[in-house]
């Protein structure tokens, strides 16, 4: 029987010949990333346990990029610990404000996450980096320390789901708009404990950048791991950055799918999801109207430069609603800069936007945008939960850049084709 | 052996509401534990009495992967976590720090909000002592009654490397 890009790698890390789903493994990571909500408790596991070094300085990796630039003195204080560990660890990828970026952006543009690689990250969205053909999965405070320490973590190797993208995307249809329609035709837990494989004619054709957005969602459906088996598009990204060498997997002709799903893309209208789960999916074109307070437009889903490309493009020669606010958050210092160059700025500022430093911010209600009681956001962040951009009683919508630069000059949820 | 009276929640409670992202500016045990499910009952943490037991419906704690989530859950005073199922990394950190967790749709559904539960961890029986009925939790892996054993991963890993785990 052959077997998954997903079992392969995990095999490959596990030195198995071959893995089953549901086998309980013990693998080598590449990668053990943390942030500065996750890495304080994981820090302090290891310092409990009298372990001086961490297994290799080179593969631990932290990010301290949920409440930074510090937003008050407890924020600050788990930076601190970040810093202190960093230094007295010698770690070489530990990023400081004015270099940081959200980790998700940050490691797959630093060429610190490479195709083939098993990445662990005591974050949820870790499987981002699935879109390189890694297998890349958030795991707990503790998980991260135990791999901190032996370099290896304990997997379930889990089932894998095949989807299939067929057909050619409309001209407002992005990868936010395939992921958002995946996750709302199986369901916040479709895809629980396994492995969702991306495959087909548009996933061919789209760019990595959107190829990471979609991989970035893939536990908003419940799964452990988004991931695109390497392609042409993959082997230029990867040459372009990649700090090491690296191995490409791909599926076997034969491999075992518990469910194999066919989207055509070519139906596709744009989509948001309403509150409060990412699964509410529905075409903008179908909605009432709803009156917005608030726009956001970045995150380590959609906050990369070809998002900011795309917002610009709406937003050139308009202005933003009175009543809303938009918030644009470059995702990295790097696409900051470049968003600066490129004259994203000058649209940007002249359409009535406020741009961050790189944060992850509003996304999780911690700071630099967060919800009164009653206010209603379009964002292009991956969650809506209840609370999750501030009070319980606020509402978020998710959508891809296009829409919600759209809805941020309509006041309301909009379709792009309505302000351009 | 556990017992307590059973607060009962719907399908996918998140991260985000059994502690929500607020509060995490802190890794202090009390602190999250004062906020633990404040989203969804902002009086849940002073209403609960030490011991009592979380009942849930599918895919109980999804979102993010905050280990602050068991550890709020643990701290607030609750012994233990029966759901229809439970999303992945949430499992695996509940498992990693010692919070008993049961999957059982069948209790689930034969417990009402405070009905008294008696759990027996070792074989996986719920007893609803309200009612009479009882039930049986899906079994365990072998690899992960290990871990409960030995009291979580980081006592695992330290037996595995010799160290000893100083607290
Ligand atoms: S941007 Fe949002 S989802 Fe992404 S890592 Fe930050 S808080 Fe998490």
């Amino acid at each position: 029987m052959g077997m998954t890009i997903a079992e392969k790698i995990l095999a490959f890390h596990a030195g198995k010949e071959e893995v089953k789903p549901g086998e309980i493994i013990n693998a080598k990571v590449d990668i053990a990333l943390g942030n500065d909500i996750t890495a304080p408790i994981a820090i302090k596991a290891l310092r409990e346990m009298g372990v001086e070094k961490v297994f290799d300085p080179d593969r631990v990796v932290l990010v301290p990029d949920h409440f930074t630039p510090n937003k008050d003195i407890k924020s600050a204080q788990q930076c601190k610990m970040l810093r202190e560990f960093a230094r007295e660890q010698g770690l070489t990828y530990y990023f400081e404000v004015g270099s940081v970026g959200i980790e998700h952006a940050l490691l797959p543009e630093q060429g610190i996450v490479v195709p083939g690689d098993l990445v662990i990250g005591a974050d949820s969205h870790t499987c981002t980096y699935g879109a390189l053909g890694a297998f890349a999965t958030g795991v707990g405070s503790t998980d991260l320390a135990a791999a901190m320490i032996t370099g290896e973590i304990w997997l379930r190797v889990p089932e894998s789901i095949l989807f299939v993208y067929t057909g050619k995307r409309g001209r407002w249809v992005t990868g936010k708009d395939m992921i958002l329609e995946t996750i709302g035709r199986i369901g916040v837990d479709g895809a629980r404990y396994m492995a969702m494989e991306f495959v087909g004619e548009a996933i061919t054709d789209l760019p990595m950048e959107e190829r990471l957005t979609m991989s970035n969602m893939a536990i908003e459906a419940g799964g452990k791991t988004g991931i695109i088996p390497p392609d042409k598009e993959t082997l230029e990204f990867a040459n372009a950055r990649a700090k090491r060498p690296y191995e490409v997997f791909s599926s076997d002709e034969d491999a075992h799918y518990a469910r194999v799903v066919e989207i055509d893309v070519s139906s596709l209208e744009p989509v948001v999801a309403l509150p409060h789960l990412p699964e509410n999916v529905k075409p903008v074109s179908e909605l009432p109207e709803i009156t917005i307070d608030q726009v956001v437009i970045g995150s380590c889903t959609n906050g990369r430069i070809r998002d900011l490309r795309q917002a610009a493009e709406i937003l050139k020669g308009n202005r933003v609603h009175p009543n809303v606010r938009l918030i644009i958050i470059p995702a990295t210092q790097k696409i900051y800069h470049q968003a600066m160059t490129e004259g994203l700025f000058d649209v940007f500022l002249s359409a009535g936007a406020a741009i961050s430093t790189p944060t992850c911010g509003p996304c999780l209600g911690g700071h630099m945008g967060v919800l009164a009681e009653g206010e209603r956001a379009v964002a292009t962040t991956n969650r809506n939960f209840v609370g999750r951009m501030g009070h319980p009683k606020s509402e978020v919508y998710l959508a891809s850049p296009y829409v919600a630069a759209a809805s941020a000059v309509a006041g309301r949820i909009a379709h792009p084709e309505e302000v351009i | 052996m556990i017992e307590g009276k059973a607060w009962v929640f719907g399908d996918h409670i998140d991260t985000d509401v059994i502690i929500p992202a607020r509060y995490l500016n802190t890794s202090d045990p009390e602190e999250l534990g004062r906020h633990c499910m404040e989203d969804a009952d902002p009086d849940f943490a002073k209403k609960i009495v030490k011991g009592d037991i979380i009942v849930a419906g599918e895919n109980f704690g999804c979102g993010s992967s905050r280990e602050h989530a068991p550890i709020a859950i643990k701290a607030a005073g609750i012994s233990c976590v029966i759901a229809k199922s439970f999303a992945r990394i949430f499992y695996r950190n509940s498992f990693n720090m010692g919070l008993p967790i049961l999957e059982s749709p069948e209790a689930v559904e034969g417990i009402k909000e405070g009905d008294v539960v008696r759990v027996d961890l070792s074989t996986g029986t719920i007893e609803n002592v309200s009612s009479g009925k009882s039930f049986k939790a899906v079994p365990i892996p072998p690899f992960m009654q290990e871990l409960l054993e030995v009291g979580g991963l980081m006592p695992y890993v330290a037996r595995k490397m010799g160290l000893e785990v100083r607290r």
